[in-house]
């Protein structure tokens, strides 16, 4: 029996609506407790902040194309890996780091759980294997679904009970977590060249709408009760003038109440909204448009967003947008890796420098911030960056910094070339709000792990918690001047013990942990159509047979799996 | 009574198919048949059964002949080898499974060793193409169920991937290519009428080595420009004819092999074909693959771009980071300049592959060769440790040469006692701790397994 006890840090603990009270938090074995014995380890956390570990609801950290970017920017180490810290692994990589330095530095930031964000089914083997190498983190991953022929099919046809049987299917067989869409429809046209563009254009040879497919995963979610709602990459990302599909996406979610028993309200993630909250029809006349989606967000109580900041760096773009890469790369001339996956979705790799001294580089980091400023609601406003896709996830920190300063949203809006232009073209300057540790805490713990459905094991430091702590070294009473401090707090913590063990120390790796691999197992009644067309289509078109398809318990060896009858 | 297993991997060629089906014996240790299977892959099954193989190490003495020691001997000699050297090198990987590769990666690491593989000799070019112009490809099952339009450029399927045509690329049936065959046309650029030419409706008999000037004819021609009456050998009508078809085709398939990524150009052969795929995207939808040779040669590429973010020619010497350089730490490079002093050779036959003035500078240090079976580099080596042989006595994830991971099972027991190569690795990992004193690091700290599942088991 282990015990740890962590003395007399600010706690800042929103689940339980704690903001900066001094307090002890004990720990035995694997779970926060009550209290511990005269015996147990002590850190001293006098005079910092000691906050759950952070949760991550949507990063590309493992899988296909992640590994298509390492493989292609052989650049993107050169000068950028950091000496491997003896006698851990070899970390290697700036943008798109190899899975020990993903998990390290997950680790030094404080964060306990990570969502992959797009696994191609057919590859989710290949997922596995990179989450079994990346230390420490738990994770799990998030299968694609919407441009998937049976889905597609089922869905035309309005059939929400099979598409739910080859849902919990899919997941079984692919141990993922919950039902990803990106650009529906979108990437099952790009197998042909094409895309949808907006909500009703149909997919060819599918004869189906995005907005069909949109409305067939929410009713199929919400018929099985997953932990988390449908989460979604909506159609027309990145493009000037999109902000409206984005709402009229949103609309398909009014009235939908969420249907589970993981004290999960919302009915819709959508991802990265920065990339879908874009004014104008051109770049030349591009502008924000964050204040009318997040007006939207606050008041339409079933949905939750992450921010997909630019963080203005180098960095490796990634999606199962094939479309969009394709697109992407007819404006950037760079390199263009592009995989499309037989029967279910496809995928596009295309590097990407956001220049701040570009002008819509900087209206998009802009974008980004004003969205997590204009939010009422921290606890379904989440920070991200779309990791790589926005910028790294190293940046979390100074994404938090800009949140919290305003002093350093200006220093950066000044060091821009087009600093009048940025200002003309969004609300960031005058914008005067600063985020508290409090809110910071709700939109990085409390927040994504109440819409993953996992708010009982992560998100909060109440006992019977899993323990995860985080000290940050930050005065809650008396917070530094220099915003930098805030970054470089939130970087390197003091100490992370992740499920009870302690893992950083001064921003250190001591110890590899225990990683765990979250997937969902929802047993349906048995649907004997589903199953005939499961063989059927193995038979006929996939290459790869079905009894090798289904991933082996070994490549996950430590699993964390969710149990849902749906038949009960 | 011997059993059929269904849906088995074939631990061969690149194309990786795992529709096999084989007849084992009674007691689980003899494959008797196999149904499915090209020749070259039938001959792999019943190769693992022989009575010749080896199965205990066996150290080569003073006198030059060869002595069976233990496993564990084997262990502590790898084990110390790695450790004396300044720059070992542990090449191969051509033939074994994904988890062998990251056990290596382990060792490696902790040797402070160059990780290198088949690649360097084969498709190295391919990715130093890939760093510069990326990769626009897909999966085979893409092309079985919507390519009419195929190009085979310097590769010859019919021998060197025997399945390859039928199970995805001319032959099949798919969704949006009911006709099969009759719904593609075949293009083939070769400097040889070979097997796969003549199935070819286009069979462009190219000048050897000019194929950077025949791709460079079809990008002005896709970009509507004019070109002279004759290029790489090939009459302008034929070249326009080509370039028609791709155009107007549904979806375009290049694959290329060893014969356009080998000839003069190399690697601007292969960022042309990629700069030409990238073309056709402009009027139709077209992808690109090479025709890897081996069955799990993406492997590695795969494992060591996750652990250390570069597919091949990886240098871990400097302990503190890894450093990519291909001509400066290629295998046969380092080798030409005598820079190794320890060599491993794992799942391939560096013996029959190297040149023979890079095998002997390799000669003067400890050569150790890890692979199933007797080969050239095993007989010229200090040690050779035999293993289980992936796919058919230890299962494992491997990738096809289109990067889509297969879990292949194991369909007999091997040889008593002999390890597979994960098993072996990590053996002489844990040597390596024991020896320096220093404490072994896991992913998953082996054996504290506390998350709880509810369904699990
Ligand atoms: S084509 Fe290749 S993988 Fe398929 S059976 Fe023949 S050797 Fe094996
Ligand atoms: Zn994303």
């Amino acid at each position: 029996m282990a015990e740890i006890v962590i003395k007399n840090g600010f706690v800042i603990d929103p689940a339980r609506k704690i903001n900066g009270d001094v307090m002890d938090i004990a720990i035995r074995d694997d779970k926060i407790v009550e209290k511990v014995g005269s015996g147990a380890k002590e850190i001293d956390a006098r005079g910092k902040v000691v906050m759950t570990g952070g949760v991550d609801i949507h990063a590309h950290v493992a899988g296909p194309k992640v590994n298509v970017g390492r493989l292609m920017r052989p650049e993107d180490k050169l000068f950028k890996s950091p000496n491997a810290q003896a006698p851990y692994r070899v970390e290697s990589g700036f943008s798109i780091p190899s899975t020990f330095k993903t998990g390290y530095d997950y680790a030094r930031m404080g964060y306990a759980f990570v969502m992959e964000a797009a696994m191609p089914p057919l590859h989710s083997p290949h997922v596995h294997e990179e989450i079994h190498d990346t230390p420490i983190i738990d994770q799990g991953a998030l299968p694609v679904f919407a441009n998937n022929w049976f889905v597609l099919e089922y869905l035309k046809n309005r059939e929400i009970e099979n598409t739910a049987a080859y849902t919990a299917w899919l997941l079984m067989a692919t141990k993922g977590y919950g039902v990803k869409l990106v650009n529906p429809g979108g990437t099952a046209a790009w197998a042909w060249g094409l895309n949808c563009l907006t909500l009703n254009d149909p997919v060819p040879y599918f004869d189906i709408t995005p907005a069909e497919i949109i409305s067939g995963l929410i009713e199929t979610n919400e018929y099985l009760g997953l932990p988390h709602s449908i989460h979604i990459h909506q159609n027309s990302l990145g493009t000037p003038g999109n902000y409206e599909i984005t709402l009229d996406s949103f609309r398909l979610a009014e009235g939908v109440k969420a249907n589970n028993r993981f004290s999960r309200d919302s009915v819709m993630h959508s991802t990265h909204v920065q990339f879908h909250s874009y004014g104008g029809d051109s770049w030349r006349n591009f502008e924000s448009k964050a204040k009318e989606v997040m007006d939207y967000i606050n008041g339409q109580k079933n949905i939750t967003v992450d921010l997909g900041c630019v963080t203005l760096d180098e960095t490796t773009t990634m999606t199962a947008d094939g479309p969009f890469e394709h697109h992407l790369n007819q404006l950037n001339h760079l390199k263009w890796a592009n995989t499309d996956v037989e029967l279910e979705t496809a995928a596009g790799v295309v590097p990407y420098v956001y220049d701040k001294d570009i002008k819509v580089c900087g209206i998009q980091w802009a974008i980004g911030l004003e969205l997590g400023l204009y939010a009422k609601d921290p606890m379904r406003t989440f920070i991200t960056t779309d990791h790589p896709n926005a910028g790294p996830f190293i940046r979390y920190p100074r994404i938090i910094k800009w949140l919290m300063s305003k002093k350093a949203r200006e220093e950066t809006l000044e060091s821009m070339k087009y600093t009048d232009k940025v200002i003309d073209a969004t609300d960031i300057h005058s914008l005067d709000t600063e985020r508290t540790l409090y809110e910071i805490a709700q939109m990085t713990r409390a927040g994504p792990a109440k819409a993953l459905g996992l708010s009982h094991i992560f998100g909060s430091l109440a006992p019977g918690m899993e323990a995860n702590v985080v000290v940050y070294d930050l005065n809650f009473n008396d917070m530094p001047d220099d915003p930098e401090q805030i970054e470089r707090a939130f970087l390197r913590s003091s100490n992370f013990i992740k499920s009870g063990d302690i893992v950083v120390k001064d921003g250190d790796i001591v110890s590899h942990g225990n990683k765990r691999t979250f997937w969902v197992n929802a047993k349906v009644k048995e649907n004997p159509q589903v199953i005939r067309d499961i063989h059927e289509k193995f038979l006929k078109e996939y290459t790869v047979g079905l009894g090798n398809y289904t991933v082996w318990d070994c490549l996950a060896p430590n699993p964390y799996v969710i149990d849902i009858d749906v038949e009960a | 009574m011997p059993k059929w297993i269904t849906q088995v991997g074939c631990p061969y060629c690149g194309s990786s198919c795992d529709d096999l089906e084989v007849l084992v014996s009674d007691d689980g240790r003899k494959v008797l048949e196999t149904r499915n299977a090209c020749v070259i892959g039938n001959e792999i099954f019943h190769h693992a059964s022989s009575p010749n193989r080896p199965t205990r190490p066996r150290m080569r003495q003073e006198d030059g002949t060869v002595k069976e020691i233990t496993y564990d001997e084997a262990i502590d000699y790898t084990a110390k080898a790695l450790l004396k050297a300044k720059k070992p090198l542990i090449y191969g990987f051509g033939s074994t499974n994904c988890e062998g590769m990251s056990a290596v990666g382990r060792v490696a690491e902790k040797a402070g060793a160059v990780l290198d593989n088949c690649a360097s000799i084969c498709h190295g070019p391919s990715f130093l193409a890939i760093f510069d112009n990326g990769y626009p490809s897909c999966t085979l099952g893409e092309v079985k169920n919507r390519a009419d339009v195929v190009l085979f450029w310097g590769c010859n399927p019919m021998h060197a991937h025997p399945r390859h045509t039928s199970r995805y690329s001319i032959f099949p049936r798919g969704f949006f290519t009911t006709k099969g065959n009759m719904q593609r046309t075949i293009i083939c650029v070769d400097p040889r009428e070979t097997d796969t030419a003549k199935l070819a409706d286009i069979h462009l008999m190219i000048d050897q080595g000019h194929d950077y000037e025949l791709f460079d004819a079809f990008r002005t021609v896709l970009r509507g420009h004019d070109i002279p009456d004759v290029v790489a050998g090939i009459k302008k009508e034929q070249i326009l004819e080509a370039a028609g078809k791709m155009k107007n085709g549904r979806f375009v398939m290049i694959f290329y092999g060893m014969g356009c990524c080998h000839t003069d150009g190399r690697n601007h052969n292969v960022d042309i074909a990629i700069s030409t795929t990238r073309d056709l995207n402009s009027h139709t939808k077209a992808s690109i693959m090479a025709m890897r040779g081996h069955y799990n040669i993406a492997g590695p590429g795969q494992v060591w771009s996750w652990q250390f973010g570069f597919p091949y020619c990886v240098d871990l010497s400097r302990g503190t980071h890894a450093h990519m350089n291909p001509g400066e730490t290629s295998s046969i490079d380092l080798a030409m300049r005598d820079e190794v002093d320890c060599f491993v050779n794992v799942g391939t036959d560096a013996g029959a592959h190297f040149p023979i003035e890079a095998v002997r500078h390799l000669k003067k240090h400890p050569f150790i060769t890890v692979d199933p079976n007797i080969c050239m580099a095993s007989e010229i080596s200090d040690l050779h440790i035999p293993v289980r042989v992936v796919g058919v006595e230890e299962p494992g994830v491997v990738y096809r040469m289109d990067n889509v991971p297969i879990q292949f099972k194991k369909v007999i027991d091997g040889p008593d006692g002999v390890p597979s190569d994960e098993e072996l690795f990590d053996k002489v990992y844990e040597r390596m701790c024991e020896l320096t004193e220093t404490e072994p690091i896991w992913i998953l700290n082996r054996g504290h397994a506390h998350g709880s599942s509810t369904a699990e088991q």
